[in-house]
């Protein structure tokens, strides 16, 4: 299997991109929504043409706005991020948008989030990550604890753990890029796409693995003797096809979503498009070939 | 034979019959999608309820009532279907016992004119002059009122009706008065409170305003209570309608609003329902060119999934979001995934040499613990989200909690009834190609077997 023979080359690749992923997020730092931060976000549409941001900022800057950012979005479109609002510049909004009734100014959208529902869903986002890794590391321990020759089954636990650490890096790193380009920023719908992510490449790892655990057990039910960087990679080209076949199903379909589907889940989209395709690789070129390293390493040892 | 073709027909009609019923109630408007209210336009106000002057068991039947008046509030001004709830704030955060509540306002989409409907209420309270204060301050204002007043063991929720009379001590002299009509529990609580406290100064609050500071001469067993202060018609006629319609129970502040205006949502619908079926298309071309037979009535079995999961939306009924539709043509990707392990283990017991209908079965059999392992990561990931997450989130988890289950039944029994009821034998080289995978040529089954 070209993967387990060609592994230190996999191994290089993925250091890469990793490294990559956290010199991304080292420059660009991540941008946080009103979600985990509090305040407000409006998106407010003109009929063609819209306001220049210099009118608007202006009209902004009069009406007591301070702290807030304007962005274009779309062709007729802003999105204004700012602060809690007063009740004062709630009531002032759609006249200071309009610019005093100079251009058509109509609210398509407008959020606002108090500071202490911010720090509760921060909160609750983290808890929620930390539930997760949890219950999926428990979940690791449970499907594995039959295995034990000629790997034990906690380095199985182990490897699938640095898949996932992987998998949650890489769209993490390029969401700190697609922030800084485009303004995106990481609500709780990020959150839950990371999440899902996590979910469905440890399904993915454990498939490979579960193969695995049943060609040693035939192996040992023939008195067949195999080399365990042949038994893995007969278990990673048996399951090869299936990866990619399932990863590719759902990439169409986020690809579909992101093209086509609703534009306040483009963002969702693309990150579990990111995350998707990050563990798709993962379990096919970290998971088994590390396992075959460390296997390798302990036999040395000896 | 003719049993598991039968089978695979009720499987089949079943499906159609789902598919129709789904199809016929949109058209007819029978049972609507719920729409959340990105998709629908609206707006959602959360509030947070100031509960420092409520004793801890009364906490929830002051939600209650707190809900019953904003809900009472939103039907008078026309809003069609509000909904308002109450909520706890989490332990996480440090707002454990912070009572919430939560108005959805569909089809109400200037931010502005939702806060004024709901918030420009009046609180109405009722205080005792404290013992030791002898006589009515000079200096009462909203910030000395606490100072000078403590709360009567009355409160504005036990208000059940107030009305516009006018007396007069004779008919030239006309006043315009408010007379309070207290529920049962008031009635007895005011006639306790006035019975012990003759000769006390008793005060009403509006909005933290003393609308009148009587004296109390005699125990008023009735439950009424008459506030005559200087009102003109118009101000007594005001009071006593928001008294009606909006006396809050507690003090509410605004913490969280969220408005999406109509068009954006139909856009969002549009584009979801675009999304949808493209998705759909997508997925089962790839698995009719990839997997010829099996992947054609997987992708069957795909169609039948997408007819229970709508039928499932409108009958739990499960309130769609964009987040909810993005969660759902996710999961007509990973639909197909039990599928594909099974036909890629099926694919490698036929070229071991097994009859077509022992590597059926064989190749199901030995998939499902795949299966069942990779779905349990899939819905541990769906529980966690839907059980800590916002309304947003809730949205997503679900359809996509949902989605895992009926997806891994479907392609368990849907395609193995089909596969099974069509009894094929890899014997021409025609059925060969259709149990055949991928671009290369069919010939290589025929070589390993």
């Amino acid at each position: 299997m070209f993967i387990i023979r060609y592994r230190t080359a996999f191994f290089s690749l993925t250091g890469a991109l990793v490294a990559l992923a956290l010199i991304a997020l080292g420059a660009f730092d991540l941008r946080f929504s009103i979600d985990f931060t509090g305040g407000s976000l409006v998106q407010v549409t003109y009929p063609s043409p819209r306001p220049s941001a210099e009118v608007l900022h202006s009209s902004l800057d009069a009406a007591g706005f301070a702290n807030y950012s304007l962005r274009e979005a779309g062709t007729n479109d802003y999105i204004l991020r700012a602060g809690t609002m007063t009740a004062a510049e709630r009531a002032a909004l759609p006249s200071t948008l309009s610019v005093k009734g100079k251009y058509l100014a109509t609210i398509e959208q407008q959020n606002e989030i108090g500071p202490t529902i911010g720090a509760e869903l921060r909160s609750k986002a983290l808890l929620s990550v930390a539930l997760v890794m949890l219950c999926i590391l428990l979940f690791i321990a449970f499907a594995f604890r039959k295995v034990s020759k000629p790997v034990s089954s906690w380095v199985y636990g182990l490897v699938a753990l640095v898949t996932l650490v992987h998998d949650v890096i890489i769209p993490v790193g390029f969401f700190a890029i697609l922030g800084h380009f485009t303004g995106a920023s990481v609500d709780t719908l990020f959150v839950t796409a990371v999440l899902t992510v996590l979910g469905f490449s440890i399904h993915d790892t454990i498939v490979v693995f579960d193969r695995t655990r049943e060609n040693l057990r035939l192996n040992q039910e023939h008195n067949r003797k195999e080399d365990f960087a042949d038994t893995a990679g007969r278990s990673l080209q048996q399951t090869f096809v299936r990866s990619i076949n399932t990863s590719l199903t759902v990439v169409f379909t986020l690809l579909v979503l992101f093209f086509l589907g609703p534009a306040s889940t483009r963002d969702f989209a693309l990150t579990l498009l990111v995350g998707i395709i990050a563990g798709t690789y993962s379990s096919i070129f970290l998971a088994t070939p590390l396992l075959v390293t460390i296997e390798r390493y302990r036999t040395k040892r000896k | 034979m003719l049993q598991k073709r039968l089978a695979a027909l009720l499987v089949l009609t079943v499906g159609v019959v789902i598919g129709w019923a789904v199809f016929a109630s949109q058209t007819q408007e029978w049972r609507p999608f719920k729409l959340g209210l990105d998709l629908s336009g609206g707006t959602q106000l959360v509030y947070r309820a100031d509960l420092s002057n409520i004793q801890g068991g009364d906490v929830a039947d002051s939600m209650a009532a707190l809900r019953d008046t904003i809900e009472r509030r939103a039907n008078l001004f026309g809003v069609s279907e509000p909904l308002v709830e109450t909520e706890t704030g989490s332990v996480l955060g440090g707002n454990g016992s912070e009572q919430r509540l939560l108005v959805e306002l569909p089809g109400v989409t200037d931010t502005q004119k939702a806060i004024a409907l709901i918030g420009q209420t009046p609180v109405l309270e009722f205080r005792m002059l404290k013992t030791g204060v002898d006589s009515l301050p000079q200096d009462l204002s909203t910030s000395t009122i606490s100072k000078y007043f403590e709360p009567a063991s009355i409160t504005g929720k036990d208000l059940a009706s107030a009305e516009l009379q006018f007396q007069g001590a004779t008919g030239a002299l006309n006043q315009p008065v408010v007379v309070l009509h207290f529920n049962s529990h008031g009635a007895k609580l005011f006639a306790d409170l006035t019975a012990k406290n003759v000769n006390r100064i008793f005060g009403v609050f509006l909005d933290g305003v003393p609308i009148t500071t009587p004296v109390i001469r005699e125990a008023i067993p009735d439950g009424t209570a008459v506030i005559s202060g200087n009102f003109t018609a118009e101000g007594a006629k005001s009071l006593a309608r928001n008294l009606n319609y909006g006396a809050l129970p507690v003090p509410i502040e605004l913490i969280e609003t969220q408005t999406v205006s109509g068009t954006l949502g139909s856009q969002a619908v549009r584009s979801g329902i675009l999304a949808g079926l493209i998705g759909i298309a997508t997925v089962m071309l790839f698995m009719i060119f990839w997997y010829r037979l099996p992947g054609l009535l997987a992708s069957l079995a795909l169609l039948i999934y997408i007819a229970v999961m709508l039928g499932l939306f409108m009958f739990i009924p499960v309130t769609l979001t964009a987040a909810g539709i993005a969660g759902f043509v996710l999961s007509i990707g990973m639909a197909v995934d039990a599928n594909i392990l099974i036909f890629e283990r099926m694919k490698e017991e036929l070229r071991s040499g097994k009859s077509a209908a022992q590597a059926i079965e064989d190749g199901f059999a030995r998939a499902w613990p795949s299966i069942r392992d990779s779905n349990i990561s899939s819905m541990i990931t769906a529980v966690i989200l839907f059980w800590l997450g916002t309304s947003l989130i809730k949205g997503f988890a679900l359809v996509f909690g949902i989605g895992v289950l009926v997806s891994m039944l479907t392609a368990i029994s849907v395609s193995r009834t089909f596969l099974i009821a069509l009894g094929f034998e890899v014997k021409t080289a025609v059925t060969r190609f259709m149990f055949g995978s991928g671009i290369s040529r069919s010939s290589k089954l025929e070589a390993r077997s």
